[in-house]
């Protein structure tokens, strides 16, 4: 291969009154009034999300806090298969499961802990469920607690939700 | 008891300059932070509230000192603890002594004493607050150095040569002031200030001196350490600079020092190049405008108007710094070396020689 000169394009020598830098200093000021006037007169345009108050609308898939779901009699639709915890890579999902009241079902989970300090909010817990017992729909990220007791959810916590 | 009549006057200007000057810093944070925001397109503080009130957030000011307060006063176990603790002093000290000398109103009579208003009328006036305003570098330094670890003692060699380098063209861009109105006293520079120009302009530091206007703005940035020259704390490259070792409220003096040099600067600005409390075309009968007409005032709305001139530009000034500081970038350490030395220094120098031939050219 032939060797060939590569022109590189170099910045554009400054112009006198650009050297000066007064000028172009005003010009700038001009631009960040500009940016502060616009800003005073018309606050809502300001892109800032004012967080405890106002939520951000997370898209409909976006994949939040987990929630149990129920069955209509008011029971958890979980049946305690480890099919979740199994296919959890951060381990964080504690089941125990014990034998259902009800003859139609075999077990139910008795314990049901997330512990969201270990979560990595990959959605696997949600594909592997065969019966649509765990869903991530809340549109909540995880909020900040004072103890890492409070971050470690339980059964009656995440059929709340 | 004419003594006492003394003291109290001499007590009362000490305090209203204090108290104003400190007030001034306390709302100054707030602008700063405020006006940051609005400029980046963001909100800014606006959640500290009293009375369910935030009002833009002007109580933050007051939750930062509540903060720096009750902060535990921590000294590290490697400083030498000596010049540790006097480094703040020496930043704010110089800071609040610079407004000793500062006019902030025409003399006026009361009781039949004339009394200026202005804490001390020295001889000296500039030479004093160079005087000042160079001991101001100590704090910087024994804070640099007496922290013992290596980003304070980086920030704090960079601002001894910035400010020694900028100290400089800062002294020789006022003699052009000095040369026009032939005193060094603040109080008699700015009464020359109140006279016309050619019987139309009035005869401000900023007309006769434009050249001295520009690079005593500059070099009274370098000197204040704010951007585009804040290298001795460039977070970007040192983290704090000279003060990363300081918390709760040693640091909070050394915020203190920076904002009240800031409204040091803008009171010396105003002063030297914007007629201090000087109202354009303003006597201290009424309005004296240049085609002949005259409006007639009560001295106590020209004593006020004047103030509220000084207040005015002083507050302006204040804005400008802000306003600078969040437009334009950092130098570089070579490019503030270079614009001191090798442009202020010979331009500074250019002034005082334009200025001496105009002089003896008008003479």
């Amino acid at each position: 291969m032939a060797i060939g000169i590569k022109k590189v394009a170099r910045p554009r020598r400054m112009s006198m009154g650009e050297t000066l830098y007064l000028l172009e200093i005003v010009k700038g000021l001009g631009v960040t009034m500009g940016h502060l006037l616009r800003n005073i007169v018309r606050q809502e345009n300001i892109p800032t999300i004012e967080y405890p108050e106002v939520r951000r609308v997370m898209p409909p898939r976006f994949r939040g806090l987990h929630r149990l779901m129920k069955r209509p009699d008011g029971s958890p639709r979980c049946v305690a298969c480890f099919c979740c915890s199994t296919a959890c890579p951060a381990v964080c999902i504690t089941i125990v499961a014990g034998e259902s009241p009800d003859p139609k079902v075999e077990k139910y989970p008795v314990r049901f802990d997330i512990d969201m300090l270990r979560c990595i909010f990959c959605g696997l817990c949600v594909e592997a469920c065969p019966c649509d017992a765990i869903r991530m729909d809340t549109g909540w990220f995880t909020p900040p607690e004072n103890t890492r007791e409070k971050l470690i959810y339980t059964i009656d916590m995440l059929l709340e939700k | 008891m004419s003594g006492l009549f003394d003291l109290a006057v001499a007590v009362a200007r000490i305090a209203i300059m204090l108290i104003f000057c400190l007030t001034f810093v306390v709302v100054l944070t707030w602008a700063e932070r405020k006006g940051a925001a609005y400029m980046q397109d963001r909100r800014g503080p606006n959640r500290a509230k009293i009375l369910g009130l935030t009002l833009g957030g002007i109580f933050h000011p007051l939750a930062d000192a509540i903060k720096f307060l009750f902060k535990e006063d921590f000294i590290p176990d490697h400083v030498h603890r000596l010049f540790y603790q006097m480094a703040p002093m020496f930043a704010l000290a110089p800071a609040l002594m610079t407004i000793a000398v500062i006019p902030f109103g025409p003399p006026v009579t009361i009781a039949g004493k004339t009394i200026p208003l202005q804490i001390a009328d020295l001889n000296v006036g500039i030479l004093y607050v160079f005087a000042m305003s160079g001991l101001t570098v100590y704090g910087v330094i024994l804070a640099g150095w007496a922290s013992n670890s290596k980003y304070p003692l980086l920030g704090g060699l960079r601002s001894s040569a910035q400010m020694i380098s900028y100290e400089v063209s800062l002294g020789l861009s006022i003699i052009g002031v000095v040369m026009v109105f032939r005193s060094v006293k603040l109080s008699q520079i700015v009464a020359s200030q109140g006279e016309l120009l050619w019987g139309i302009v009035p005869q401000w530091g900023v007309v006769v001196q434009p050249l001295g206007f520009i690079l005593f703005l500059v070099a009274l940035y370098a000197e204040a350490n704010r951007t585009p020259f804040d290298l001795p704390e460039g977070e970007s490259e040192i983290v704090a600079g000279f003060h990363t070792e300081y918390g709760s409220f040693k640091f909070s003096m050394f915020m203190m020092a920076e904002y009240f040099h800031l409204v040091v600067g803008s009171l010396l600005v105003a002063t030297l190049f914007f007629g201090g409390w000087q109202f354009p075309y303003l006597a201290s009968s009424g309005f004296v405008l240049p085609g002949g007409f005259s409006i007639g005032l009560p001295g106590a709305v020209v004593l006020l108007l004047r103030i509220g001139a000084l207040f005015a530009k002083v507050v302006f000034f204040a804005w400008l710094f802000i306003w600078v500081r969040w437009t334009i970038p950092r130098f570089r350490y070579d490019q503030v070396m270079r614009l001191g030395w090798k442009v202020m220094l010979p331009l500074s120098l250019l002034n005082i020689f334009a200025t001496g031939i105009a002089l003896l050219l008008v003479a």
